[in-house]
């Protein structure tokens, strides 16, 4: 049905599909999670933040595994590469992923103030270490990585956990820790009411600014001060997943030229920056009828989809450069699986992602109401 | 070369992580299906004490629920963080199955899981029920996947070694799919899992009945785990022979090891039942064996052969030598010499070129490899005996002591004569760890017994880690024994808090703490 290359192009568009999904869904709860400290003043009111996304955080985490999943599917060289050369990031990630199930299930099954707090700082961490350690991945991405492959392909990266952080990888960390305050505020706006609602839009609207600028920020640093890489031998698209064979050179302003080359391309991180802002404004109305707090979280996911989409269309066909062997950089043209694999994951994408939205659309559908500190205290012993 | 230290370390920390996220995934495929019965009866009859025993084992079931996920969460990292030469060697085969996994059976369950615990009040009865249903099946449907991709390293069918891409490429993954091994380990592991879930409501219930409180609450859950139970045991116990007939045919190593069968004996084999493997002589000393049992077990027939594990290790150096010819070849082929004879030779010995990998222990090019290193790699071509020996005993003594277990629990709940049989209430009680000392053997048997391969005759373990540094692996190594025990702790001290507290802790003003004020105020010290 599709040849090779269409194959590697449609998964280039599907691991990024997954992340997007990711950060808008389980990405919102990440948000509700660091909010809470903030947001909740009492008990009953974190009761009231957690049992907003008490019924789906655990579906949508799962977005978070199957993008990982699939990355090991689709893309296995990316996935050996990174998780392995960000080794100590990824363990801080995992490990800070353990406390939000736990968090969310034995908080509120024991009335302790301690056990109760210390739970919630659980969630605060969980919640909010792994969007920056995603930020600044990215950020090394975007810088590229030190690693390169022997003849047999087996990878080695000769960087060290603290080469990770420059201001660049901080400042996209950054951007990514507000994407998620600011998509979990304007859910809470959605569905709660009275203190905790009006602590989320006032919050919400300072982070979608702050997001605003930091995202522009990054984006003059990728003009001036990172470098970029391209391909300067020819790529065989159809070719197999032999990433060593190309050769890469790198340059200041290079990650413009795909926008350069192809202007309709600036929408994207025009609209970046421009949502956001439109978030600030929806969440600064007073008295907001539903359709506003509506429109402010799907503007808020439009600025996440926008934001991601941003770093992987300046760096395409790139998805992640070698700093010290960037003829060994991986593409999306090769670093891929066999066409029977690609194949194969995309009838299974395509029958089943369908079905998954649809009955995560009822169970939402089924639990949406607006949570109150009255329907918390009814049900003490059945809620989170 | 190879970094002995890091391969043991890597070894270890995907072994811990491993099996304590196996402590909590065999309740979650049973308990599912036990409150799908629970509900099912609540929404047939329409009686309370069913919805409220579907609604306290469900909260133990959320208890163990959530340090499932948590630790589940490492099992997805773990490959590319710590075994990144293995992920790029076989993730274009062994990533489908994990990848399906999620789309098809993750979010089923994690969606649903949601409804079940916070959708009692937002959903019809009917609606419920279903998501209870659509949340088991989804647990099911996950280990399915996950067996398949482990069913693939037990016995890799369905695909071939690309020497462009330097890895296994996907060939047919309806081979994949239909792999013998997988099938039967799949209903093993999931029939164990029900086994797991019936003995905890089992023993919990148990001891209520020894206690004299909630007897018809504790009496009706206890029908359910004798009945679910009773058919489970059966099936891992008659699974679990036509596991061991599949290894026959797959993985004879793995069952010369587990029966520690280093002769090769005329058929049909005696069953070794006991005895001490002696890896160094090649001998079991003391052995006490069960003419017949064996040969019929693995061959199901009286006149195939099962052979020993001098005569499987004699049949690889030649497989070793092989190797070595298609390693010459696959260097070759890389640095750009394409001939077509190159290109023939290799394809003639690919099928070797794994066994050619374990020479890599010793030298790095393979080729120039002596004749003292080859014997080495034969030496290294099956695992040591007396673990795997031992494994499997101490799994087949529980399972056969849960047998007779659930044959009486299920004898006398059905002659209603359980509450007076205390000697076997408390022997229930005691049981409550045996399914896990079963399965976590299990699983060595089935892990160990494969090595020295991550996948079976193609990939070396020692070679499968990725490249780090020896003290990286150490301390994440002890952040995890560390960060385990702590959630552990606290796991079961929330689970055996309200496994105490029984169904009052539902509060529904009916059961055995609510009924008096001087019991009630108990219940409000207790603080939950």
């Amino acid at each position: 049905m599709f040849d090779y290359e269409a194959l590697k192009f449609i998964w280039w568009g599907l691991i990024g599909f997954l992340f997007i999904g990711f950060a808008v869904t389980d990405g919102m709860d990440m948000g509700v999670g660091g909010l809470l400290p903030f947001v909740a003043k009492k008990d009953v009111e974190s009761r009231v933040v957690i049992n907003t996304v008490g019924a789906h955080w655990d579906g949508n985490q799962v977005w978070l595994i199957t993008a990982g999943a699939s990355l090991f599917a689709a893309w296995p060289l990316v996935y050996a590469t990174a998780f392995s050369g960000f080794y100590f990031a990824m363990m801080l990630t995992l490990f800070s992923l353990f406390l939000r199930p736990l968090a969310f299930d034995y908080r509120s099954k024991i009335e302790s103030e301690k056990w109760r707090t210390n739970w919630d700082k659980a969630l605060f961490v969980g919640s909010m270490v792994p969007p920056l350690v995603f930020g600044v991945a990215f950020g090394n991405l975007l810088q590229g990585v030190p690693f390169g492959f022997d003849s047999l392909m087996r990878v080695t990266y000769t960087g060290s956990f603290f080469a990770l952080f420059t201001p660049f990888t901080l400042l996209t960390g950054v951007v990514s820790v507000c994407m998620m305050l600011m998509h979990g505020s304007t859910w809470l706006v959605l569905r709660t009411d009275a203190d905790v609602a009006q602590r989320s839009a006032n919050i919400g609207r300072v982070v979608a600014v702050v997001l605003a600028i930091t995202f522009a920020l990054a984006g003059v640093m990728v003009w001036q001060s990172i470098d970029g890489y391209s391909v300067i031998s020819n790529i065989d698209k159809m070719g197999q997943a032999q990433p060593t064979i190309k050769e890469v050179s790198t340059g200041s302003g290079v990650w413009l030229a795909n926008f350069i080359q192809t202007p309709l391309l600036w929408l994207v991180p025009l609209l970046g920056i421009f949502m956001p802002l439109v978030v600030a404004m929806l969440l600064g109305i007073k008295n907001k009828s539903g359709s506003v707090k509506t429109a402010s979280l799907l503007a808020s996911a439009l600025s996440i989809a926008s934001i991601i989409l941003t770093a992987g269309i300046s760096m395409f066909p790139f998805v992640m450069p070698s700093s010290s062997q960037p003829n060994h950089s991986l593409l999306m043209w090769d670093t891929v699986s066999s066409e029977g694999t690609l194949g194969l994951m995309l009838m299974v994408v395509a029958v089943f992602t369908p079905i998954i939205i649809g009955y995560t659309f009822w169970c939402y559908k089924k639990m949406w109401r607006t949570v109150t500190i009255e329907e918390i205290e009814q049900n003490s012993h059945s809620a989170y | 070369m190879i970094n002995e230290t890091l391969v043991e370390l890597s070894r270890w920390q995907f072994a811990v992580t491993a099996l304590f996220h196996f402590l909590f995934v065999p309740l979650t495929l049973g308990l599912t299906w036990i409150l799908f019965i629970m509900e099912s009866v609540y929404v047939m009859t329409g009686r309370e004490i069913y919805r409220d025993m579907t609604k306290f084992w469900g909260k133990l079931f959320g208890i163990n629920f959530a340090i499932g996920v948590a630790t589940g969460l490492t099992m997805e990292f773990e490959f590319g963080t710590n075994w990144s030469y293995y992920s790029h060697y076989v993730g274009d085969v062994f990533g489908a199955p994990l990848a399906i996994e999620g789309l098809m059976a993750f979010f089923l369950e994690s969606t649903f899981v949601g409804m079940f615990f916070l959708g009692w009040d937002r959903l019809s009865k009917r609606q419920h029920l279903m998501g209870t249903f659509l949340m088991a099946l989804g647990t099911n449907l996950s280990a399915l996947w996950i067996l398949i991709a482990n069913g693939w390293m037990q016995n890799p069918v369905g695909s071939e070694f690309n020497y462009m891409t330097m890895r296994m490429e996907l060939v047919s993954f309806s081979e994949i799919i239909f792999n013998p091994v997988a099938q039967v380990k799949f209903i093993h592991t999931v029939a164990a899992g029900y086994v797991a879930g019936s003995m905890f409501v089992l023993s919990i219930s148990s001891y209520y009945l020894l206690k004299g409180r909630d007897i018809a609450f504790a009496k009706r859950s206890f029908s359910v785990g004798a009945g679910f139970g009773l058919a489970a045991i059966f099936s891992v116990i008659l699974l679990g022979d036509e596991s061991g007939y599949e290894t026959g045919e797959v993985q004879k190593v793995k069952l010369a090891a587990i029966e520690a069968e280093y002769h090769t004996e005329p058929a049909p084999a005696a069953f070794t039942l006991i005895g001490l493997p002696d890896d160094e002589a090649m001998e079991t000393h003391y052995a006490v064996k069960i003419p017949y049992a064996l040969g019929i077990i693995a061959t199901r027939s009286l006149d195939e052969e099962v052979i020993g594990l001098r005569d499987l290790q004699k049949a690889h150096e030649p497989r070793i030598r092989n190797g070595m010819i298609a390693y010459e070849y696959l260097t070759k082929l890389r640095n750009g010499e394409e001939t077509p004879e190159n290109l023939a030779r290799f394809n003639e010995t690919k099928h070797d070129l794994g066994y050619g990998l374990l020479l890599k222990r010793y030298t790095d090019n393979v080729v120039d490899a002596t004749e003292a290193q080859i014997k080495l790699a034969v030496k290294d071509s099956t695992p040591p005996v007396a673990p795997v020996f031992w494994a499997f005993r101490i799994m087949v003594g529980a399972g056969v002591v849960m047998l007779i277990l659930f044959i009486l629990a299920f004898y006398f709940n059905a002659r209603r004569e359980i509450e007076s049989k205390r000697w076997l209430l408390k022997s229930l009680f005691v049981a409550l760890p045996l399914p896990w000392i079963a399965i976590e053997t299990g699983w060595f048997v089935a892990e160990f017994g494969r090595q020295p391969w991550a996948i079976s005759e193609v990939l070396p373990t020692f070679l499968s880690t990725s490249n780090l540094a020896v003290g990286d692996v150490l301390f994440s190594l002890i952040a995890f024994i560390v960060v385990y025990t702590i959630l552990f702790i606290i796991e079961m001290y929330l689970m055996i808090k309200f496994a105490r507290l029984g169904p009052s802790s539902l509060h529904t003003g009916r059961y055995h703490f609510e009924q008096t004020p001087e019991l009630a105020s108990g219940l409000r010290s207790q603080n939950y």
